[in-house]
């Protein structure tokens, strides 16, 4: 079998480059590539445009890279919680695109997939289909969305093998699945990283044939944005 | 008497039925799965990519890889079932999600709906409304009648940016229950107890249809 083992993030990430797109699973906090993101910030690398369903919080996940002015642009479909976020949106530092969470979901989804565009119902009617394609289907108006994809992507998962077959655990899947697929270049973070044969084939959430480097991660912090107990 | 939010939440409850499967909106909505009456067994849907969201975990039992859409920390149930987020929209899209339970800021007499964004505040985003609002057949938006200056927010037509056009079907405010048509308007059901019908009309800017007697809510 092939062999996707690299050392570690920093040399996992080291020929990310000015100006690359990426993605960055996660939904919140939770599934976020942690070790990416911190060798992303000892890197320097600058001018990114960062696909991800939100943009962290001020001092954690991509809440970090935006401190250190490393993103041009953000893609997400919700980007509260963030006020440096905030304060380089309104000095026009930082451009970002909106869209509904379903639409950034399938458009991801399509850019692994290759299917170029499809019609969705979400934003008839609104600002985000101002522009785009409105097309009838048996008496309901869809958009035209268009496919996409990635330089990079980062994704965490909970088990992986040296092959780059994947298993999320709980509801840190979110967006990894489809990411790993629409990046020209992969790179998984792991929790556990296990020789190929140990993770049984049934269970595996994303193929290998979508992973090209994963690297066993450390010092996960996971932190929690609404922790909310009975007690 | 104008219901609290406890009281909006407690009403829409009894419009739940056996089997359905839920996505309930941050706010009031939420609070609506504490009040499920007895014997309804419904599964409630998280669009981060779970089916069957449990009651919120006790200290010891608080995971991480374990959320809702609001990011808190959240317990499964038994026949839980875990997948990613296209799934989790294809799931809202296909119309296979049987209630959609959403706040909004504003609801006009066609049913369109405005609850993402404030020209001039930040914008944090839509998430993942405009999907629900655009695919569910059955949706029922939870909120206060009038805004806190006294604007009433059941319009003839949305002042702020549209979240979906045509797609309230029902509305449950603090001092009414209403039916939404497209092409006829908001249609009283029912009253808050001691609320008048004309303290409904007042409240009410878009075209309101008030037939008969209209009865209290019970809960």
């Amino acid at each position: 079998m092939i062999n996707k083992l690299v050392a570690n993030a920093d040399i996992a990430i080291n020929d990310i480059r000015d100006r690359s797109t990426l993605m960055l699973g996660g939904f919140g906090l939770c599934g976020i590539p942690e070790n990416c993101i911190t060798a992303l910030l000892k890197s320097g690398v600058k001018g990114l445009t960062c696909i991800s369903n939100n943009a962290g919080v001020d001092d954690f996940g991509i809440g970090l890279l935006l401190q250190t002015r490393q993103v041009v642009k953000m893609i997400s479909s919700y980007v509260g919680e963030n006020a440096e976020f905030e304060r380089q949106l309104l000095s026009g530092e930082l451009e970002v695109e909106l869209l509904p969470q379903g639409t950034l979901a399938e458009r991801i989804r399509a850019g692994g997939a290759g299917i170029p565009g499809f019609y969705t119902p979400a934003g008839v009617g609104t600002e985000v289909g101002a522009g785009k394609e409105v097309r009838n289907f048996n008496g309901k108006d869809y958009l035209l969305e268009s496919w996409l994809r990635a330089d990079f992507s980062l994704v965490k998962a909970w088990k992986g093998d040296t092959t780059g077959n994947l298993i999320y655990k709980g509801t840190a899947r979110n967006f990894n699945p489809m990411m790993a697929a629409a990046g020209k270049i992969t790179i998984a973070e792991v929790e556990e990283l296990v020789p190929a044969g140990s993770l049984d084939p049934n269970q595996v959430h994303t193929p290998g044939i979508y992973v090209q480097r994963i690297f066993q991660g450390s010092n996960y912090e996971k932190r929690i944005e609404q922790y909310t107990t009975l007690d | 008497m104008a219901l609290d939010k406890i009281g909006i939440a407690k009403r829409i409850a009894r419009e739940i039925q056996t089997g359905w499967y839920i996505n309930l909106g941050i706010g009031i909505p939420t609070l609506v799965a504490n009040y499920i009456p007895e014997g309804i067994e419904v599964v409630l849907q998280s669009e981060n990519g779970l089916l069957g969201i449990g009651p919120f975990p006790s200290k010891n039992q608080v995971d991480p890889d374990l959320i809702n859409a609001g990011k808190q920390t959240v317990t499964m149930l038994n026949g839980s079932s875990l997948f990613n987020s296209a799934e989790s929209f294809g799931m809202i899209r296909g119309g296979h999600v049987d209630l959609t339970i959403l706040g909004a800021m504003e609801v006009s007499e066609h049913g369109d709906i405005a609850n993402w964004k404030i020209p001039g505040k930040m914008v944090k985003g839509m998430g993942g409304a405009m999907d629900l609002v655009a695919s569910a057949d059955n949706i029922i938006v939870a909120m206060q009648h009038v805004s806190r200056s006294g604007v009433s927010k059941l319009l003839k037509k949305c002042t702020l940016p549209i979240t979906g056009l045509r797609c309230v079907k029902k509305v449950v405010t603090d001092l009414a229950v209403l039916e939404v048509d497209p092409e006829i308007g908001f249609r009283l059901l029912e009253r808050a107890p001691g609320v008048t019908v004309d303290e409904i009309v007042q409240a009410t800017e878009g075209r309101l249809t008030v037939e008969g007697e209209v009865p209290e809510m019970t809960f």
